[in-house]
């Protein structure tokens, strides 16, 4: 019996890369899965590859996140499992960026796991629980020299994280980060590690000595998804080959 | 097929409690489990149950760590997972309190790690990589106000995890950390935590709203233990119930 089995869930970014991943695999273990995106070919193709739902969605739009909710819940009953997934990147400084592009960011990183947790917890509340997956990243626990912008916005995923745990717990629904450290997916080519050509460099620092791939951070994220992590809440879960140790 | 088919797993600590919830969630999954304790009686009977191997093990001795890993290795050609789980409480203050005590918690929770690690390594590198998991504590990610010697040998496990990681890593050896909150065991009889006047107040402030079964804690030990962690390493697990978030 699959990991997931009878549960439904809803993953924003899921049209490639990590996203993708986590739909593909929680698809294999029984779940329901709902993925959405603003990339609508490559989301259509996913979730016809997987056996899934795709919805068209903006994460930073509190209407485009009701009507996915509802959707979800219209063709499954409900919502289990939520995987605030839906990123982007920008590797400008403090200094070199610009405030609308800094506030673009937090938009989508930042105010779109927001907009998920609040839209999905009172679904989860009337189900008598549920599993929120946050997708934070390394510089969500070291800030680093990446992008300002993206730094910022992954430590607020983290402490909103902690919050909304504590917040929710009574619930029996559970709130858990993860912090991928370098995945091998388009983002991290829009990273300067990669673009300056640092990548060897990078990775001769890492101990186990090379990139994760999205199917890593998949089981990580099944773990926290599945009951099996049923007694862990408000904390944060890395996957970087042990890039922080 | 089991997550931890062909693999051998050495757990100190075994004989009851989390070690032992361990040693059967492993057995079940298909791993060849050699448990230690210096419980006799209890090791026995618990790798009876789970169709296990029991070997009489002081973490503190050196010795007993060279017998043990030679014994695994002569039964099952290698080891591919320890669990230094092995730990003590006792109460303990700063100021006023017992020396020998402090030095007596030391030695079993912070040196049996260590000389764990130091045993295995090299057996898990001729074998060309494996995965410890070191118990640690939510006493090991805050001060709290626990025993003080409990609280310094959880943080000092914590950074040896690391320590470890970094080094080992190269090997293909991934070293994480688990700290579990309250969990129903017989250790948790030992702190002051269970008294009729504390444990409602404290079940209050977890966002769960309960302690853990053993059984919990083993589910993450096996999603540390298996393949499906393979890229984390180096990092802090938590099962707390929210407790810290």
């Amino acid at each position: 019996m699959g990991r997931l089995e009878g549960k439904t869930a809803l993953i924003s970014g899921g049209a490639r890369g990590q996203g993708a991943a986590e739909a593909a695999l929680f698809a294999e273990e029984g779940a329901n899965v709902v993925l959405t995106d603003v990339l609508d070919e490559e989301g259509e193709r996913t979730a016809d590859i997987i056996g899934g739902t795709f919805l068209h969605h903006d994460v930073t739009s509190e209407d485009e996140w009701a009507a996915v909710v509802a959707r979800a819940v219209e063709l499954h009953g409900g919502l289990d499992v939520l995987v605030n997934n839906a990123a982007i990147y920008s590797p400008r400084t403090l200094l070199e960026a610009e405030p609308d592009e800094f506030r673009r960011v937090i938009e989508v990183n930042q105010v779109g796991v927001y907009l998920g947790m609040r839209e999905v917890a009172p679904v989860m509340i009337e189900r008598g629980g549920g599993s929120i997956v946050n997708i934070s990243s390394g510089a969500g626990m070291r800030a680093g020299s990446g992008g300002f912008a993206y730094a910022a916005s992954k430590w607020a995923v983290r402490g909103m994280t902690k919050s909304a745990a504590v917040r929710l717990g009574r619930h029996g629904i559970r709130v858990n980060s993860i912090h991928p450290g370098l995945i091998d997916t388009v983002m991290l080519g829009e990273t300067r590690i990669v673009q300056g050509g640092n990548l060897d460099r990078a990775v001769e620092r890492i101990p186990l000595g090379r990139v994760g791939r999205p199917e890593e951070v998949a089981r990580l994220a099944l773990f926290l998804a599945s009951d099996e992590s049923a007694y862990s809440t408000g904390s944060e879960f890395i996957v970087d080959g042990g890039s922080l140790a | 097929m089991g997550r931890l088919e062909g693999k051998t797993a050495l757990i100190s600590g075994g004989a009851r409690g989390q070690g032992a919830a361990e040693a059967a969630l492993f057995a079940e999954e298909g791993a060849n489990v050699v448990l230690t304790d210096v419980l006799d009686a209890e090791g026995e009977r618990t790798a009876d149950i789970i169709g296990g191997t029991f070997l009489h093990h002081d973490v503190t001795s050196e010795d007993e760590w060279a017998a043990v890993v030679v014994r695994t290795v002569e039964l099952h050609g290698g080891v591919d997972v320890l669990i230094n789980n092995a730990g003590i409480y006792a109460d303990s203050s700063l100021v006023g309190g017992d020396v020998d005590e402090y030095r007596r918690v030391i030695e079993v929770n912070q040196v049996g790690v260590y000389l764990g690690m130091r045993a295995v390594a090299p057996v898990m590198i001729e074998r060309g990589g494996g995965s410890i998991i070191n118990i640690s504590s939510i006493g090991g990610m805050r001060g709290g106000g626990g025993s003080f010697a409990y609280t310094a040998s959880k943080w000092a496990v914590r950074g040896m995890t690391k320590s470890a990681a970094v080094r080992l890593g190269p090997h293909g050896i991934r070293v994480n950390s688990i700290h579990p909150g309250l969990i129903n065991t017989p250790m948790l009889a030992d702190t002051r935590m269970t008294d009729p006047a504390n444990i409602e107040q404290l079940l209050g402030q977890i966002p769960l709203r309960r302690m853990a079964e053993p059984s919990e804690v083993a589910r993450l030990a096996l999603f540390l233990a298996s393949d499906e962690s393979s890229y984390s390493t180096g990092s802090e697990f938590l099962i707390d119930g929210g407790l810290l978030a």
